[in-house]
Protein backbone atom coordinates (compact mmCIF):
# COMPACT_ATOMS: atom_id res chain seq x y z
CA UNK A 1 0.00 0.00 0.00
CA UNK A 2 0.91 3.52 -0.95
CA UNK A 3 -0.08 6.65 0.29
CA UNK A 4 0.32 10.25 -1.41
CA UNK A 5 0.29 12.85 1.09
CA UNK A 6 -0.35 16.99 0.21
CA UNK A 7 2.14 18.87 2.16
CA UNK A 8 0.95 21.91 3.26
CA UNK A 9 2.93 24.67 1.40
CA UNK A 10 2.13 28.50 1.73
CA UNK A 11 3.89 31.24 -0.77
CA UNK A 12 6.50 28.82 -1.22
CA UNK A 13 7.45 27.72 1.98
CA UNK A 14 6.77 24.34 3.82
CA UNK A 15 4.46 24.07 7.21
CA UNK A 16 6.54 21.86 8.80
CA UNK A 17 4.83 21.27 11.83
CA UNK A 18 1.05 20.22 9.96
CA UNK A 19 3.04 18.26 7.52
CA UNK A 20 5.18 16.77 9.63
CA UNK A 21 1.79 15.22 12.11
CA UNK A 22 0.09 13.98 8.74
CA UNK A 23 3.67 12.12 7.77
CA UNK A 24 3.10 10.67 11.51
CA UNK A 25 -0.52 9.53 11.16
CA UNK A 26 -0.25 7.90 7.61
CA UNK A 27 3.38 5.95 8.23
CA UNK A 28 1.37 3.11 9.42
CA UNK A 29 -1.18 2.79 6.11
CA UNK A 30 2.06 2.39 3.81
CA UNK A 31 5.48 4.13 1.93
CA UNK A 32 4.54 7.98 2.14
CA UNK A 33 4.91 10.54 -1.17
CA UNK A 34 4.89 13.80 -0.45
CA UNK A 35 3.39 16.18 -2.76
CA UNK A 36 4.57 19.89 -2.32
CA UNK A 37 2.16 22.14 -5.06
CA UNK A 38 2.48 25.92 -5.51
CA UNK A 39 3.74 28.44 -8.06
CA UNK A 40 7.10 27.58 -5.99
CA UNK A 41 7.27 24.21 -4.25
CA UNK A 42 10.87 23.26 -4.88
CA UNK A 43 12.23 24.58 -1.37
CA UNK A 44 8.86 23.14 0.57
CA UNK A 45 10.31 19.84 -1.71
CA UNK A 46 13.75 19.76 0.12
CA UNK A 47 12.37 20.65 3.63
CA UNK A 48 9.58 17.51 3.04
CA UNK A 49 12.35 15.31 2.06
CA UNK A 50 13.98 15.92 5.23
CA UNK A 51 10.51 14.45 7.39
CA UNK A 52 11.41 11.07 9.22
CA UNK A 53 9.17 8.43 7.23
CA UNK A 54 9.40 9.76 4.43
CA UNK A 55 10.08 7.40 1.31
CA UNK A 56 9.89 10.00 -2.14
CA UNK A 57 9.06 13.54 -2.63
CA UNK A 58 6.98 14.76 -5.97
CA UNK A 59 7.63 18.72 -6.54
CA UNK A 60 4.68 20.38 -9.14
CA UNK A 61 5.27 23.76 -9.62
CA UNK A 62 2.85 25.88 -12.00
CA UNK A 63 1.74 29.31 -11.81
CA UNK A 64 -2.15 27.86 -11.63
CA UNK A 65 -1.09 26.12 -8.35
CA UNK A 66 -0.34 29.25 -6.58
CA UNK A 67 -2.59 29.78 -3.42
CA UNK A 68 -3.53 26.37 -3.37
CA UNK A 69 -6.87 27.10 -5.49
CA UNK A 70 -8.77 23.73 -5.48
CA UNK A 71 -9.78 22.87 -8.88
CA UNK A 72 -6.07 23.14 -9.77
CA UNK A 73 -4.65 21.39 -7.17
CA UNK A 74 -7.20 18.28 -7.11
CA UNK A 75 -7.11 17.81 -10.62
CA UNK A 76 -3.08 17.53 -9.64
CA UNK A 77 -3.59 15.17 -7.21
CA UNK A 78 -6.29 13.10 -9.70
CA UNK A 79 -3.48 12.88 -11.95
CA UNK A 80 -1.49 11.27 -9.87
CA UNK A 81 -4.08 9.41 -7.84
CA UNK A 82 -3.79 5.82 -9.63
CA UNK A 83 -0.69 4.81 -7.95
CA UNK A 84 -1.92 4.90 -4.42
CA UNK A 85 -4.46 3.42 -1.96
CA UNK A 86 -4.26 6.70 0.45
CA UNK A 87 -4.62 10.12 -0.14
CA UNK A 88 -4.06 12.09 2.58
CA UNK A 89 -3.76 15.67 3.95
CA UNK A 90 -3.01 17.75 7.53
CA UNK A 91 -6.50 18.73 8.01
CA UNK A 92 -5.85 22.93 7.20
CA UNK A 93 -8.19 24.92 5.39
CA UNK A 94 -6.46 24.37 2.61
CA UNK A 95 -6.95 20.58 2.48
CA UNK A 96 -10.66 20.87 3.69
CA UNK A 97 -11.00 22.85 0.77
CA UNK A 98 -9.47 20.30 -2.08
CA UNK A 99 -9.57 17.09 -1.05
CA UNK A 100 -13.53 16.28 -0.63
CA UNK A 101 -12.96 17.54 -4.06
CA UNK A 102 -10.46 15.20 -5.09
CA UNK A 103 -12.17 12.21 -3.69
CA UNK A 104 -15.73 13.19 -5.75
CA UNK A 105 -13.46 12.85 -8.41
CA UNK A 106 -12.61 9.80 -7.60
CA UNK A 107 -16.24 8.39 -6.95
CA UNK A 108 -14.80 8.09 -3.00
CA UNK A 109 -16.09 9.26 0.23
CA UNK A 110 -13.84 11.95 1.90
CA UNK A 111 -12.80 10.71 5.61
CA UNK A 112 -12.48 14.73 7.42
CA UNK A 113 -10.49 15.05 10.65
CA UNK A 114 -9.72 11.83 11.48
CA UNK A 115 -8.36 11.19 14.71
CA UNK A 116 -7.51 7.43 14.73
CA UNK A 117 -6.18 4.87 12.07
CA UNK A 118 -7.61 1.41 13.56
CA UNK A 119 -6.41 -0.75 10.46
CA UNK A 120 -5.84 0.53 6.49
CA UNK A 121 -9.46 1.28 5.92
CA UNK A 122 -10.87 2.01 9.48
CA UNK A 123 -10.79 5.11 10.93
CA UNK A 124 -12.13 7.17 13.70
CA UNK A 125 -13.14 10.70 13.54
CA UNK A 126 -15.12 13.18 15.63
CA UNK A 127 -18.91 13.68 15.33
CA UNK A 128 -21.29 16.51 16.65
CA UNK A 129 -18.01 18.78 17.95
CA UNK A 130 -16.46 16.27 19.65
CA UNK A 131 -19.66 15.11 21.55
CA UNK A 132 -19.33 11.40 20.09
CA UNK A 133 -16.39 9.77 18.15
CA UNK A 134 -17.47 7.76 14.82
CA UNK A 135 -15.64 4.59 14.15
CA UNK A 136 -15.44 4.44 10.48
CA UNK A 137 -15.06 1.45 7.60
CA UNK A 138 -14.03 2.74 4.27
CA UNK A 139 -15.84 0.31 1.51
CA UNK A 140 -13.94 2.49 -1.21
CA UNK A 141 -10.96 1.47 -2.98
CA UNK A 142 -9.20 4.47 -2.27
CA UNK A 143 -9.14 6.51 1.08
CA UNK A 144 -8.96 10.20 0.78
CA UNK A 145 -8.17 11.22 4.44
CA UNK A 146 -7.67 14.42 6.51
CA UNK A 147 -5.84 14.09 9.49
CA UNK A 148 -6.70 16.18 12.38
CA UNK A 149 -3.06 17.93 13.24
CA UNK A 150 -4.16 18.20 16.84
CA UNK A 151 -4.21 14.24 18.03
CA UNK A 152 -0.86 13.62 16.48
CA UNK A 153 2.69 13.96 17.20
CA UNK A 154 5.00 15.32 14.45
CA UNK A 155 6.81 13.02 12.72
CA UNK A 156 10.74 14.02 13.38
CA UNK A 157 13.87 15.14 11.25
CA UNK A 158 16.55 13.10 9.59
CA UNK A 159 14.98 11.81 6.55
CA UNK A 160 16.78 12.24 3.11
CA UNK A 161 13.92 11.27 0.84
CA UNK A 162 14.43 11.55 -3.35
CA UNK A 163 12.94 14.39 -4.97
CA UNK A 164 10.91 14.49 -7.85
CA UNK A 165 9.89 17.14 -10.21
CA UNK A 166 5.90 16.09 -11.80
CA UNK A 167 3.69 18.40 -14.08
CA UNK A 168 0.81 19.76 -13.20
CA UNK A 169 -2.40 18.96 -15.99
CA UNK A 170 -2.90 23.11 -16.87
CA UNK A 171 -5.33 25.67 -15.37
CA UNK A 172 -8.50 24.86 -15.39
CA UNK A 173 -9.33 28.86 -15.56
CA UNK A 174 -11.89 28.65 -13.04
CA UNK A 175 -10.87 30.50 -10.03
CA UNK A 176 -8.43 33.44 -10.22
CA UNK A 177 -6.53 34.48 -6.59
CA UNK A 178 -7.44 38.32 -6.03
CA UNK A 179 -5.14 39.00 -2.40
CA UNK A 180 -4.14 37.90 1.15
CA UNK A 181 -5.15 39.14 4.17
CA UNK A 182 -2.46 37.80 6.52
CA UNK A 183 -1.57 39.39 9.85
CA UNK A 184 2.30 38.52 10.57
CA UNK A 185 3.09 37.23 13.59
CA UNK A 186 6.19 37.11 15.72
CA UNK A 187 3.66 34.94 18.09
CA UNK A 188 3.75 30.83 17.71
CA UNK A 189 1.73 29.68 15.26
CA UNK A 190 -2.05 28.25 17.25
CA UNK A 191 -2.19 24.61 16.22
CA UNK A 192 1.63 24.26 17.23
CA UNK A 193 2.04 26.38 20.35
CA UNK A 194 2.79 24.45 23.17
CA UNK A 195 0.64 27.10 24.77
CA UNK A 196 -2.30 29.23 24.54
CA UNK A 197 -4.24 32.03 25.70
CA UNK A 198 -7.62 33.01 24.42
CA UNK A 199 -9.76 35.12 25.19
CA UNK A 200 -13.97 35.44 25.26
CA UNK A 201 -16.57 37.64 24.67
CA UNK A 202 -15.77 38.90 29.07
CA UNK A 203 -13.21 41.03 27.42
CA UNK A 204 -15.11 43.19 25.95
CA UNK A 205 -13.02 44.92 23.56
CA UNK A 206 -10.47 44.90 20.90
CA UNK A 207 -8.17 47.44 22.83
CA UNK A 208 -8.96 45.24 26.41
CA UNK A 209 -7.87 42.00 23.97
CA UNK A 210 -3.94 43.04 24.60
CA UNK A 211 -4.08 42.32 28.29
CA UNK A 212 -4.50 38.29 26.84
CA UNK A 213 -1.84 39.57 24.25
CA UNK A 214 0.36 40.65 27.14
CA UNK A 215 -0.51 37.32 29.29
CA UNK A 216 0.61 35.65 26.26
CA UNK A 217 3.84 36.81 25.04
CA UNK A 218 4.70 36.59 29.16
CA UNK A 219 4.38 32.70 28.53
CA UNK A 220 5.48 32.74 25.15
CA UNK A 221 2.34 31.55 24.13
CA UNK A 222 -0.34 31.76 20.92
CA UNK A 223 -3.51 33.67 21.41
CA UNK A 224 -6.54 32.15 20.54
CA UNK A 225 -10.26 33.36 20.55
CA UNK A 226 -13.94 32.42 21.20
CA UNK A 227 -16.03 32.45 18.12
CA UNK A 228 -18.29 35.46 20.54
CA UNK A 229 -15.07 37.40 20.21
CA UNK A 230 -13.85 37.17 16.92
CA UNK A 231 -17.54 38.23 15.62
CA UNK A 232 -17.27 41.06 18.19
CA UNK A 233 -14.01 42.64 16.42
CA UNK A 234 -12.20 41.95 19.60
CA UNK A 235 -9.75 39.60 17.42
CA UNK A 236 -8.87 38.49 13.86
CA UNK A 237 -10.70 35.11 12.36
CA UNK A 238 -8.08 33.06 12.55
CA UNK A 239 -7.85 32.97 16.43
CA UNK A 240 -10.96 31.20 16.45
CA UNK A 241 -10.47 27.93 18.37
CA UNK A 242 -13.35 25.87 18.32
CA UNK A 243 -16.09 23.41 16.18
CA UNK A 244 -16.01 25.51 13.44
CA UNK A 245 -12.25 27.16 14.07
CA UNK A 246 -8.86 26.04 14.81
CA UNK A 247 -8.58 22.77 17.32
CA UNK A 248 -5.45 22.81 19.58
CA UNK A 249 -3.95 20.75 21.98
CA UNK A 250 -1.39 22.32 23.79
CA UNK A 251 0.16 21.87 26.92
CA UNK A 252 -1.61 25.02 28.50
CA UNK A 253 -4.77 26.24 27.62
CA UNK A 254 -5.74 29.39 29.37
CA UNK A 255 -9.49 30.16 29.11
CA UNK A 256 -9.98 33.88 29.84
CA UNK A 257 -13.72 35.28 30.13
CA UNK A 258 -14.86 32.54 28.11
CA UNK A 259 -18.18 30.71 29.12
CA UNK A 260 -17.82 27.15 27.53
CA UNK A 261 -19.81 26.41 25.07
CA UNK A 262 -19.47 22.97 23.26
CA UNK A 263 -18.56 24.44 19.97
CA UNK A 264 -15.24 25.81 21.91
CA UNK A 265 -14.27 23.04 23.93
CA UNK A 266 -14.99 20.86 20.49
CA UNK A 267 -11.42 22.81 19.89
CA UNK A 268 -9.75 22.95 23.08
CA UNK A 269 -10.79 20.15 25.20
CA UNK A 270 -8.28 17.53 24.58
CA UNK A 271 -5.41 20.08 25.74
CA UNK A 272 -3.02 18.72 28.54
CA UNK A 273 -4.28 21.57 31.31
CA UNK A 274 -6.78 24.06 31.12
CA UNK A 275 -6.64 27.06 32.73
CA UNK A 276 -10.00 29.06 33.44
CA UNK A 277 -10.70 32.59 34.25
CA UNK A 278 -13.86 33.37 34.82
CA UNK A 279 -16.17 35.94 37.15
CA UNK A 280 -18.77 33.47 36.81
CA UNK A 281 -18.61 30.26 38.89
CA UNK A 282 -21.38 28.70 37.11
CA UNK A 283 -19.76 28.72 33.99
CA UNK A 284 -19.58 25.41 32.24
CA UNK A 285 -15.67 26.06 31.34
CA UNK A 286 -15.07 25.44 35.16
CA UNK A 287 -16.48 21.39 34.28
CA UNK A 288 -13.43 20.74 32.15
CA UNK A 289 -10.50 23.25 33.81
CA UNK A 290 -7.66 21.70 35.93
CA UNK A 291 -7.78 24.84 37.24
CA UNK A 292 -10.42 27.45 37.85
CA UNK A 293 -9.98 30.97 38.81
CA UNK A 294 -13.19 32.68 39.84
CA UNK A 295 -12.68 36.25 39.11
CA UNK A 296 -12.72 39.44 37.53
CA UNK A 297 -10.71 38.61 34.49
CA UNK A 298 -9.49 42.80 34.27
CA UNK A 299 -8.00 42.37 37.85
CA UNK A 300 -6.61 38.55 37.48
CA UNK A 301 -4.87 38.16 33.69
CA UNK A 302 -2.72 41.67 34.84
CA UNK A 303 -1.98 40.08 38.26
CA UNK A 304 -0.83 36.95 36.41
CA UNK A 305 1.26 38.12 33.39
CA UNK A 306 2.72 40.29 36.91
CA UNK A 307 3.42 37.17 38.84
CA UNK A 308 4.64 34.55 36.58
CA UNK B 1 -29.59 34.22 -11.70
CA UNK B 2 -31.47 31.45 -9.98
CA UNK B 3 -29.83 30.30 -6.64
CA UNK B 4 -29.91 26.89 -5.15
CA UNK B 5 -29.26 26.49 -1.29
CA UNK B 6 -28.86 23.12 0.19
CA UNK B 7 -30.60 22.80 3.60
CA UNK B 8 -29.99 19.89 5.93
CA UNK B 9 -32.10 19.00 9.14
CA UNK B 10 -30.07 18.58 11.86
CA UNK B 11 -29.84 17.94 15.94
CA UNK B 12 -30.43 21.81 17.02
CA UNK B 13 -27.07 22.95 17.85
CA UNK B 14 -27.96 23.77 22.01
CA UNK B 15 -29.08 20.19 22.42
CA UNK B 16 -26.83 18.02 24.73
CA UNK B 17 -25.90 15.38 22.30
CA UNK B 18 -25.89 11.29 24.02
CA UNK B 19 -24.50 8.27 22.41
CA UNK B 20 -26.72 5.81 22.49
CA UNK B 21 -25.72 2.75 25.40
CA UNK B 22 -25.37 0.57 22.67
CA UNK B 23 -23.03 2.43 20.59
CA UNK B 24 -24.89 2.11 17.75
CA UNK B 25 -24.82 5.88 16.79
CA UNK B 26 -26.02 9.57 18.97
CA UNK B 27 -29.85 9.42 20.11
CA UNK B 28 -31.84 12.01 17.33
CA UNK B 29 -35.39 10.30 18.40
CA UNK B 30 -37.28 13.01 20.22
CA UNK B 31 -34.72 15.93 20.15
CA UNK B 32 -34.99 19.16 18.95
CA UNK B 33 -34.39 19.52 15.05
CA UNK B 34 -33.48 22.77 13.18
CA UNK B 35 -31.79 23.99 10.36
CA UNK B 36 -28.09 23.24 9.98
CA UNK B 37 -26.65 27.03 11.02
CA UNK B 38 -24.50 27.61 8.40
CA UNK B 39 -27.53 26.55 5.73
CA UNK B 40 -29.21 29.94 7.73
CA UNK B 41 -26.84 31.94 6.63
CA UNK B 42 -26.56 30.27 3.21
CA UNK B 43 -30.49 30.98 2.61
CA UNK B 44 -30.15 34.75 4.15
CA UNK B 45 -27.81 35.21 1.83
CA UNK B 46 -29.24 33.69 -1.30
CA UNK B 47 -32.59 36.38 0.01
CA UNK B 48 -30.66 39.67 0.15
CA UNK B 49 -28.98 38.35 -3.53
CA UNK B 50 -33.20 38.63 -4.51
CA UNK B 51 -33.59 41.10 -2.19
CA UNK B 52 -30.78 43.30 -3.90
CA UNK B 53 -32.04 42.19 -7.40
CA UNK B 54 -29.07 40.11 -8.36
CA UNK B 55 -31.18 36.53 -7.74
CA UNK B 56 -34.21 35.99 -8.70
CA UNK B 57 -35.39 32.77 -7.70
CA UNK B 58 -34.38 31.17 -4.47
CA UNK B 59 -34.63 27.25 -4.50
CA UNK B 60 -34.17 25.29 -1.10
CA UNK B 61 -33.69 21.69 -1.52
CA UNK B 62 -33.39 19.03 1.33
CA UNK B 63 -32.16 15.62 1.29
CA UNK B 64 -33.10 12.90 3.98
CA UNK B 65 -35.86 11.97 5.72
CA UNK B 66 -39.63 13.23 5.42
CA UNK B 67 -39.35 15.22 8.50
CA UNK B 68 -37.10 17.43 6.40
CA UNK B 69 -40.37 18.95 5.44
CA UNK B 70 -40.27 20.92 8.05
CA UNK B 71 -36.58 22.57 7.80
CA UNK B 72 -37.64 23.84 3.93
CA UNK B 73 -40.82 25.21 5.58
CA UNK B 74 -38.20 27.46 7.55
CA UNK B 75 -36.55 28.54 4.68
CA UNK B 76 -39.59 29.55 2.95
CA UNK B 77 -40.72 31.22 5.67
CA UNK B 78 -37.10 32.98 5.71
CA UNK B 79 -38.19 33.96 2.12
CA UNK B 80 -37.11 31.34 -0.19
CA UNK B 81 -39.67 30.68 -3.36
CA UNK B 82 -39.60 27.10 -3.39
CA UNK B 83 -38.43 23.80 -2.28
CA UNK B 84 -37.85 20.37 -3.33
CA UNK B 85 -37.38 17.36 -0.96
CA UNK B 86 -35.60 14.33 -1.90
CA UNK B 87 -36.74 11.67 0.41
CA UNK B 88 -33.61 9.04 0.83
CA UNK B 89 -34.17 7.70 4.01
CA UNK B 90 -37.12 6.50 6.21
CA UNK B 91 -35.05 6.18 9.46
CA UNK B 92 -33.97 9.45 11.32
CA UNK B 93 -30.76 7.64 12.01
CA UNK B 94 -29.72 7.50 8.51
CA UNK B 95 -27.40 9.97 7.42
CA UNK B 96 -26.85 10.43 3.71
CA UNK B 97 -23.27 10.82 2.85
CA UNK B 98 -21.98 13.96 1.53
CA UNK B 99 -21.38 11.95 -1.93
CA UNK B 100 -24.77 10.55 -2.19
CA UNK B 101 -25.99 14.15 -1.41
CA UNK B 102 -23.56 15.76 -3.57
CA UNK B 103 -24.84 13.32 -6.61
CA UNK B 104 -28.49 13.97 -6.08
CA UNK B 105 -27.31 17.92 -5.76
CA UNK B 106 -25.93 17.65 -8.90
CA UNK B 107 -29.20 16.26 -10.21
CA UNK B 108 -31.26 18.78 -8.84
CA UNK B 109 -28.45 21.17 -10.80
CA UNK B 110 -29.00 20.14 -14.13
CA UNK B 111 -32.73 20.38 -13.69
CA UNK B 112 -33.06 23.72 -12.43
CA UNK B 113 -29.94 25.17 -13.91
CA UNK B 114 -29.20 27.96 -11.25
CA UNK B 115 -26.21 30.57 -11.98
CA UNK B 116 -25.13 29.74 -8.24
CA UNK B 117 -25.23 27.46 -5.02
CA UNK B 118 -24.76 28.03 -1.98
CA UNK B 119 -24.40 25.75 0.49
CA UNK B 120 -23.18 25.54 4.12
CA UNK B 121 -19.51 24.87 5.06
CA UNK B 122 -20.33 22.10 6.96
CA UNK B 123 -23.19 19.82 8.96
CA UNK B 124 -22.62 20.28 12.27
CA UNK B 125 -23.66 16.51 12.83
CA UNK B 126 -21.42 14.71 10.61
CA UNK B 127 -18.93 17.98 10.77
CA UNK B 128 -17.80 16.52 7.38
CA UNK B 129 -17.41 19.95 5.44
CA UNK B 130 -17.39 18.28 1.94
CA UNK B 131 -20.71 18.92 0.36
CA UNK B 132 -19.96 21.73 -1.59
CA UNK B 133 -16.63 20.81 -2.63
CA UNK B 134 -17.91 17.51 -4.16
CA UNK B 135 -21.03 18.97 -5.85
CA UNK B 136 -18.50 21.58 -7.57
CA UNK B 137 -15.88 18.33 -8.71
CA UNK B 138 -19.19 16.34 -9.73
CA UNK B 139 -20.34 19.46 -12.24
CA UNK B 140 -16.69 21.14 -12.80
CA UNK B 141 -17.48 24.33 -11.37
CA UNK B 142 -15.50 27.02 -9.62
CA UNK B 143 -15.78 26.36 -6.05
CA UNK B 144 -15.32 29.23 -2.97
CA UNK B 145 -15.48 27.35 0.53
CA UNK B 146 -15.49 29.05 3.65
CA UNK B 147 -17.14 32.57 2.59
CA UNK B 148 -17.29 35.30 5.09
CA UNK B 149 -18.05 38.11 2.07
CA UNK B 150 -19.64 37.90 -1.04
CA UNK B 151 -20.00 40.04 -4.38
CA UNK B 152 -21.33 39.15 -7.52
CA UNK B 153 -19.53 41.13 -10.41
CA UNK B 154 -21.15 40.49 -13.82
CA UNK B 155 -20.64 36.74 -14.31
CA UNK B 156 -17.73 36.47 -11.55
CA UNK B 157 -18.13 35.99 -7.70
CA UNK B 158 -15.58 37.66 -5.55
CA UNK B 159 -15.21 35.66 -2.47
CA UNK B 160 -13.31 36.45 0.87
CA UNK B 161 -12.72 33.40 2.35
CA UNK B 162 -11.77 32.47 6.22
CA UNK B 163 -8.59 30.30 5.86
CA UNK B 164 -6.21 29.55 8.42
CA UNK B 165 -3.76 32.08 7.68
CA UNK B 166 -6.56 34.80 7.94
CA UNK B 167 -8.25 35.97 4.71
CA UNK B 168 -7.85 35.30 0.92
CA UNK B 169 -10.25 36.84 -2.02
CA UNK B 170 -10.58 34.58 -4.72
CA UNK B 171 -12.66 35.63 -7.55
CA UNK B 172 -14.40 32.72 -9.43
CA UNK B 173 -16.12 32.13 -12.87
CA UNK B 174 -20.14 31.69 -12.23
CA UNK B 175 -22.10 29.11 -12.30
CA UNK B 176 -19.86 28.46 -8.96
CA UNK B 177 -20.50 26.98 -5.39
CA UNK B 178 -19.77 28.96 -2.47
CA UNK B 179 -20.27 27.48 0.62
CA UNK B 180 -20.61 29.96 3.52
CA UNK B 181 -18.59 30.46 6.46
CA UNK B 182 -20.54 32.00 10.38
CA UNK B 183 -19.50 35.64 9.78
CA UNK B 184 -20.82 36.28 6.13
CA UNK B 185 -24.34 37.20 7.66
CA UNK B 186 -26.85 37.46 10.20
CA UNK B 187 -29.79 35.06 9.34
CA UNK B 188 -33.55 36.73 10.24
CA UNK B 189 -36.02 35.00 12.00
CA UNK B 190 -39.17 34.36 9.99
CA UNK B 191 -41.99 36.35 10.99
CA UNK B 192 -45.30 35.16 11.74
CA UNK B 193 -47.21 36.25 8.46
CA UNK B 194 -44.12 34.91 6.87
CA UNK B 195 -44.46 31.22 8.33
CA UNK B 196 -48.00 31.39 7.53
CA UNK B 197 -47.42 32.48 3.40
CA UNK B 198 -44.53 29.84 3.50
CA UNK B 199 -46.90 27.11 3.87
CA UNK B 200 -48.70 28.14 0.43
CA UNK B 201 -45.31 27.90 -1.29
CA UNK B 202 -44.53 25.11 -3.48
CA UNK B 203 -42.66 22.28 -1.47
CA UNK B 204 -41.61 18.98 -4.65
CA UNK B 205 -41.46 15.79 -3.35
CA UNK B 206 -38.90 13.59 -4.99
CA UNK B 207 -37.29 10.74 -4.17
CA UNK B 208 -33.77 9.71 -4.31
CA UNK B 209 -34.64 6.79 -7.04
CA UNK B 210 -36.30 9.73 -9.21
CA UNK B 211 -32.88 10.93 -10.10
CA UNK B 212 -31.22 7.71 -10.07
CA UNK B 213 -28.93 8.02 -7.26
CA UNK B 214 -27.56 5.02 -5.39
CA UNK B 215 -27.80 6.45 -1.33
CA UNK B 216 -25.80 3.63 0.77
CA UNK B 217 -22.98 4.53 2.85
CA UNK B 218 -19.74 4.46 1.63
CA UNK B 219 -18.59 4.43 5.19
CA UNK B 220 -19.54 1.79 7.53
CA UNK B 221 -20.30 2.83 10.91
CA UNK B 222 -18.55 0.54 12.93
CA UNK B 223 -19.28 1.92 16.44
CA UNK B 224 -19.76 5.49 17.78
CA UNK B 225 -18.71 5.98 21.51
CA UNK B 226 -18.64 9.10 23.86
CA UNK B 227 -15.23 10.79 24.28
CA UNK B 228 -13.09 10.51 27.36
CA UNK B 229 -14.82 12.66 29.83
CA UNK B 230 -12.58 15.53 31.37
CA UNK B 231 -12.41 15.26 35.18
CA UNK B 232 -13.09 18.78 36.36
CA UNK B 233 -10.40 20.01 38.62
CA UNK B 234 -10.15 22.34 41.35
CA UNK B 235 -10.98 26.06 41.91
CA UNK B 236 -7.95 27.76 43.39
CA UNK B 237 -8.22 30.70 45.79
CA UNK B 238 -6.29 33.62 44.07
CA UNK B 239 -3.57 34.04 41.29
CA UNK B 240 -0.94 33.63 43.95
CA UNK B 241 -2.23 29.81 44.15
CA UNK B 242 -2.95 29.61 40.35
CA UNK B 243 0.79 30.61 39.90
CA UNK B 244 2.15 27.84 42.36
CA UNK B 245 0.27 25.27 40.70
CA UNK B 246 1.27 25.65 37.07
CA UNK B 247 5.24 25.92 38.50
CA UNK B 248 3.89 22.55 40.38
CA UNK B 249 3.09 21.19 37.07
CA UNK B 250 6.48 22.49 35.37
CA UNK B 251 4.54 23.72 32.88
CA UNK B 252 5.34 27.64 33.64
C1 LIG C 1 -22.66 26.37 14.20
C2 LIG C 1 -21.93 27.02 15.32
C3 LIG C 1 -20.55 26.94 15.36
C4 LIG C 1 -19.85 27.55 16.38
N1 LIG C 1 -18.49 27.44 16.39
C5 LIG C 1 -17.79 27.99 17.40
C6 LIG C 1 -16.36 27.88 17.46
O1 LIG C 1 -15.72 27.29 16.58
N2 LIG C 1 -15.72 28.44 18.51
C7 LIG C 1 -16.39 29.12 19.50
O2 LIG C 1 -15.74 29.61 20.45
N3 LIG C 1 -17.73 29.24 19.45
C8 LIG C 1 -18.43 28.72 18.42
N4 LIG C 1 -19.79 28.88 18.39
C9 LIG C 1 -20.42 29.82 19.36
C10 LIG C 1 -20.69 29.21 20.72
O3 LIG C 1 -21.93 28.54 20.71
C11 LIG C 1 -20.72 30.32 21.79
O4 LIG C 1 -21.69 31.26 21.45
C12 LIG C 1 -19.38 31.04 21.98
O5 LIG C 1 -18.34 30.10 22.14
C13 LIG C 1 -19.46 31.95 23.20
O6 LIG C 1 -18.26 32.68 23.32
P1 LIG C 1 -17.82 33.25 24.72
O7 LIG C 1 -17.64 32.13 25.67
O8 LIG C 1 -16.65 34.14 24.49
O9 LIG C 1 -19.02 34.20 25.11
P2 LIG C 1 -20.10 34.08 26.26
O10 LIG C 1 -20.81 32.78 26.20
O11 LIG C 1 -20.89 35.32 26.21
O12 LIG C 1 -19.23 34.05 27.59
C14 LIG C 1 -18.53 35.14 28.10
C15 LIG C 1 -18.00 34.74 29.46
O13 LIG C 1 -17.18 35.76 29.96
C16 LIG C 1 -17.39 35.86 31.35
N5 LIG C 1 -17.02 37.22 31.77
C17 LIG C 1 -17.62 38.38 31.42
N6 LIG C 1 -16.98 39.43 31.97
C18 LIG C 1 -15.96 38.92 32.69
C19 LIG C 1 -14.96 39.49 33.50
N7 LIG C 1 -14.84 40.82 33.68
N8 LIG C 1 -14.08 38.67 34.12
C20 LIG C 1 -14.17 37.33 33.97
N9 LIG C 1 -15.09 36.73 33.21
C21 LIG C 1 -15.99 37.51 32.58
C22 LIG C 1 -18.86 35.56 31.55
O14 LIG C 1 -19.09 35.09 32.87
C23 LIG C 1 -19.09 34.48 30.49
O15 LIG C 1 -18.91 33.17 31.03
C24 LIG C 1 -20.52 28.28 17.38
C25 LIG C 1 -21.91 28.35 17.35
C26 LIG C 1 -22.62 27.75 16.33
C27 LIG C 1 -24.09 27.85 16.31
N1 LIG D 1 -28.83 15.96 3.40
C1 LIG D 1 -28.60 17.21 2.98
N2 LIG D 1 -29.59 17.94 2.42
C2 LIG D 1 -29.37 19.20 1.99
N3 LIG D 1 -28.17 19.80 2.06
C3 LIG D 1 -27.15 19.13 2.60
C4 LIG D 1 -27.31 17.80 3.08
N4 LIG D 1 -26.11 17.39 3.54
C5 LIG D 1 -25.25 18.41 3.37
N5 LIG D 1 -25.87 19.46 2.80
C6 LIG D 1 -25.29 20.78 2.45
O1 LIG D 1 -23.88 20.68 2.47
C7 LIG D 1 -23.33 21.48 3.51
C8 LIG D 1 -22.10 20.82 4.10
O2 LIG D 1 -22.44 19.59 4.71
P1 LIG D 1 -21.36 18.47 5.06
O3 LIG D 1 -20.52 18.28 3.85
O4 LIG D 1 -22.17 17.25 5.38
O5 LIG D 1 -20.59 18.96 6.24
C9 LIG D 1 -24.49 21.73 4.45
O6 LIG D 1 -24.28 22.91 5.19
C10 LIG D 1 -25.66 21.83 3.48
O7 LIG D 1 -25.69 23.09 2.84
Amino acid sequence: MAVLLLAEVTDGALALDATAKAVNAAKTLGDVTVLCAGASAAAAGESAAKIDGVSKVLVAEDPALGHRLAEATAALIVSLAGDYSHIVAPATTDAKNVMPRVAALLDVMVLSDVTGVVDADTFERPIYAGNAIQTVKSKDAKKVITFRTSTFDAAGEGGSAAVEAVSAPGDPGLSEWVEDKVAASDRPELTSAKIVVSGGRGVGSEEDFKIIEALADKLGAAVGASRAAVDSGFAPNDWQVGQTGKVVAPELYVAVGISGAIQHLAGMKDSKIIVAINKDEEAPIFQVADFGLVADLFQAVPELTEKL
Amino acid sequence: MKVLVPVKRVIDYNVKVRVKADGAGVDLANVKMSMNPFDEIAVEEAIRLKEAGTASEVVAVSIGVKQAQETLRTALAMGADRAILVVAADDVHQDIEPLAVAKILAKVVEAEEPGLVLAGKQAIDNDMNATGQMLSALLGWSQATFASELKIEGDSAVVTREVDGGLQTIKVKMPAIVTVDLRLNEPRYASLPNIMKAKKKPLDEKTAADYGVDVSPRLEIVKTTEPAARQAGEIVADVDTLVAKLKEKGIV
